[in-house]
């Protein structure tokens, strides 16, 4: 299909040829080890491949960075990782960071400083937005999206936490699809389920799971494609779809996913 | 027998002022057995959310109708209260209205402007009577007892209020027309409606129903003042400072604890620039077991909650049926810093009763469900953080009690060992590559 050979440079690989990459693809725990997620990590790989940008990754060298045990209450867990992390950040002169998660996000930007860890730190609709604008993503008219309905899910720890709302909308518009809003929306979006480590437990007993309520949300916009930022909403969501039995209708997706089909990578 | 009145007056606003005073000391006691928390970075920004918060009521406006009738109630109550200044000093001067004959028609314009806004606060407390009592609004109905009758008393006893100023002015029109002792002021708009329900009254009646009109008037303002501190309406106040003390930083940042940090640092041999030698500072109870384990905003943050349920209307997990309840956790608080201040008082240490997070008030089901998803913390028209206080809850049950949920002890227990909150063996983080590293 293309013909790129697809290059996935660590930290190591780099600094021992005595190099250092523009930005720090960080992985996140979802994106190395959830299946579904490792697409949307290969997604945005390709793209960086594609768009020429010297990035490198953690790889082996990467490790979770805290943030469900924080969130869970356990703080020296947290700062044990976040430490451990800073060190091999800072060891490799890290300066810039980009995220397909919007848990490891918030938790680099907001909560490493404070440990010593100072980057500038990107969600990668962000960062998709940024290549955009620049022209380095220039969209073919016409692609897979064009008129089509996509709903945006707003990630919590992007949205409210982070005041995140317009670069993800910005990328589904430049797909030339129609962005079609959910009754709770930006700042009013409803939580998938998932977040402050709901993601490794089951939920308390109630009426309903919060991911079919937020689910039937968006299948009312009539949206064929559910667009989503975060590894977390990306399973409550997909879950959800499949609970209601619209998997064959309804496709939950990646920003990434979105370019990178769009652009046939 | 001429100071009578003046005395009677003197009298009933020490009363007031004591049991205010009284009330304010013990709320600012209370607030205070909270823990430590700076919140002096930033002032601009804090300035510019008071404005726009607190006095601009900005995030009232995310619903308009009820945004609007508020904004009537507290423009109107606040405006209003500048004729209890008047009351006042002609209480303890035993004038009769004093700022008449300085003002001249500026002071009927300005008792018409206040005339108007009555009508406008009793018209929307009759609205919000309407809204609370048959409409039924979703968000209120989880209030019984107390917190219900707090919010419809407060509502009546301003209807009351406002007719009292309504009926005052209507007798003194009258008597003005009859008595010329009676200062004149011009007349008054909206009171001038109620004229015809006292015109047959003679002289003697209409002085009695006149002053008794602004006896009424003035101790319900006192009296008003007083309840107040007992009740949710202390946001009138606590709005203020509440929205001050806010946190600026982006909502998604947890606050560090820095006892952690330390023995963290001195675990990983990491040079945390205290001298040796120095003994360690006494590490803090982690997390909060008790109210007092607080930070002192949260506890400020109870007693300016009015308990409007906007946060609670929006908890993904409130609408979806579980336990949690943002609101509760504020109104919780409120009533335990209560308790444990009562405790105090009486001589007994602070922490008898049971402590804020068990099962007499917030139990682990309650925190255990919350996303961190901060819609509440959005949603506060007062900029309220419940998910503070629900965070803080947690840390003490992991790392004091270790009773987090079997499945985030499993989970720490993953990041531990394999350094993901899943059990894959770290070797296989950078797997995903293999794939695309071989695909053409
Ligand atoms: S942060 Fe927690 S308490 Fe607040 S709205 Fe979200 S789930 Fe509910
Ligand atoms: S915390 Fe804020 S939103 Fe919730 S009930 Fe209290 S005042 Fe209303």
């Amino acid at each position: 299909m293309s013909d790129i050979t697809y290059k996935v440079p660590t930290m190591q690989e780099m600094s021992g040829k005595g190099e250092s990459p523009e930005v720090l693809f960080w992985v996140g725990c979802a994106g190395s080890f959830d299946d579904r997620y490792k697409a949307v990590t290969i997604a945005f790989t390709k793209i960086l491949n594609k768009v020429g940008i010297n990035f490198a990754v953690l790889g082996p060298e990467e490790s979770c960075t805290g943030d469900p045990a924080r969130r869970a209450g356990n703080e020296f867990l947290f700062q044990m990782q976040a430490m451990s992390n800073i060190q091999v950040l800072n060891g490799y002169n890290v300066k810039k960071i980009v995220t397909a998660c919007p848990h490891c996000f918030n938790t680099l930007k907001n909560e490493y400083p404070e440990l010593g860890g100072n980057y500038e730190v990107i969600h990668h609709s962000t960062f998709l937005q940024q290549l955009i604008n620049d022209g380095k993503i220039t969209l073919k008219g016409g692609g897979e999206y064009k008129g089509k309905k996509i709903t945006f899910h707003d990630s919590c720890y992007l949205g409210r936490a982070n005041g995140v709302y317009e670069a993800p909308r910005d990328v589904i518009k430049a797909l030339d699809a129609e962005l079609v809003e959910m009754k709770r929306c930006k700042t009013k979006g409803l939580c998938c389920g998932a977040g402050g480590a709901q993601m490794f437990k089951d939920a308390e007993p109630g009426r309903k799971e919060v991911n079919i309520e937020r689910t039937e949300e968006a299948l009312d916009t009539g949206a064929e494609v559910i667009a989503a930022g975060c590894p977390f909403c990306m399973t409550m969501m997909s879950d959800g779809v499949k609970n209601k039995e619209k998997e064959s209708s309804v496709k939950v997706l990646d920003l990434a996913e979105l370019i990178a089909k769009n652009e046939g990578l | 027998m001429e100071y009578i009145s003046q005395i009677a007056f003197l009298l009933v606003l020490a009363i007031a002022i004591f049991f205010l005073t009284r009330r304010i000391r013990t709320i600012k006691n209370n607030i205070q057995l909270g823990r430590k928390a700076d919140r002096s970075d930033n002032k601009p920004e804090r300035w510019k959310n008071t404005f726009l918060i607190a006095l601009g009521q900005k995030k009232m406006f995310k619903k308009p109708i009820p945004a609007f009738l508020h904004l009537l109630i507290y423009g109107g109550f606040l405006i209003i209260n500048l004729e209890v200044l008047e009351f006042i000093i002609d209480g303890i001067a035993g004038t009769h209205r004093i700022f008449a004959p300085a003002l001249g028609s500026f002071y009927t314009v300005a008792i018409n402007v206040f005339e108007f806004l009555a009508v406008a606060v009793l018209f929307s407390c009759v609205v919000f009577l309407i809204r609370r009592n048959v409409l039924k609004v979703d968000r209120f109905k989880p209030l019984a007892g107390w917190p219900k009758l707090d919010a419809n008393l407060i509502l009546v006893i301003e209807i009351i209020l406002m007719l009292a100023i309504l009926t005052m002015n209507a007798t003194d029109q009258l008597l003005q027309g009859r008595d010329e002792h009676y200062i004149q002021t011009g007349s008054f708009f909206f009171s001038s409606f109620l004229i015809p329900l006292f015109e047959n009254m003679s002289i003697s009646t209409l002085v009695f129903v006149e002053r008794f009109a602004w006896w009424f008037h003035i101790i319900g303002i006192l009296a008003f003042a007083v309840y107040v501190t007992y009740s949710k309406h202390l946001h009138i106040f606590m709005a203020f400072p509440n929205t001050y003390y806010s946190r600026v930083e982006p909502k998604g940042k947890m606050k560090n604890m820095n006892d952690v940090t330390t023995e963290v640092k001195s675990m990983l041999g990491i040079d945390t620039g205290a001298t040796s030698g120095e003994p360690p500072a006494e590490v803090a109870r982690l997390g909060a077991k008790d109210a007092n384990d607080l930070e002192w905003v949260s506890l400020m943050g109870a007693y300016a909650c009015t308990e409007c349920g906007r946060c609670t209307a929006e908890c993904p997990a409130n609408i979806t049926g579980k336990k949690l309840s943002p609101r509760k956790v504020m109104m919780d608080t409120r009533d335990r810093i209560d308790e444990m201040g009562k405790n105090i008082k009486m001589g007994k240490p602070a922490e008898e009763g049971n402590p804020l997070f068990s099962d007499s008030y917030i139990t682990d089901e309650e925190i255990n469900a919350c996303t961190s998803c901060n819609a509440c913390v959005e949603a506060c028209p007062v900029n309220i953080n419940p998910l503070d206080i629900i965070l803080q809850g947690r840390r003490f049950k992991a790392m004091e009690e270790s009773s987090s949920p079997q499945s985030w002890n499993a989970m720490f227990q993953n990041i531990e060992t394999s350094f993901a909150p899943w059990k894959f063996p770290p070797t296989d983080r950078f797997n995903w590559a293999k794939k695309l590293t071989e695909e053409k």
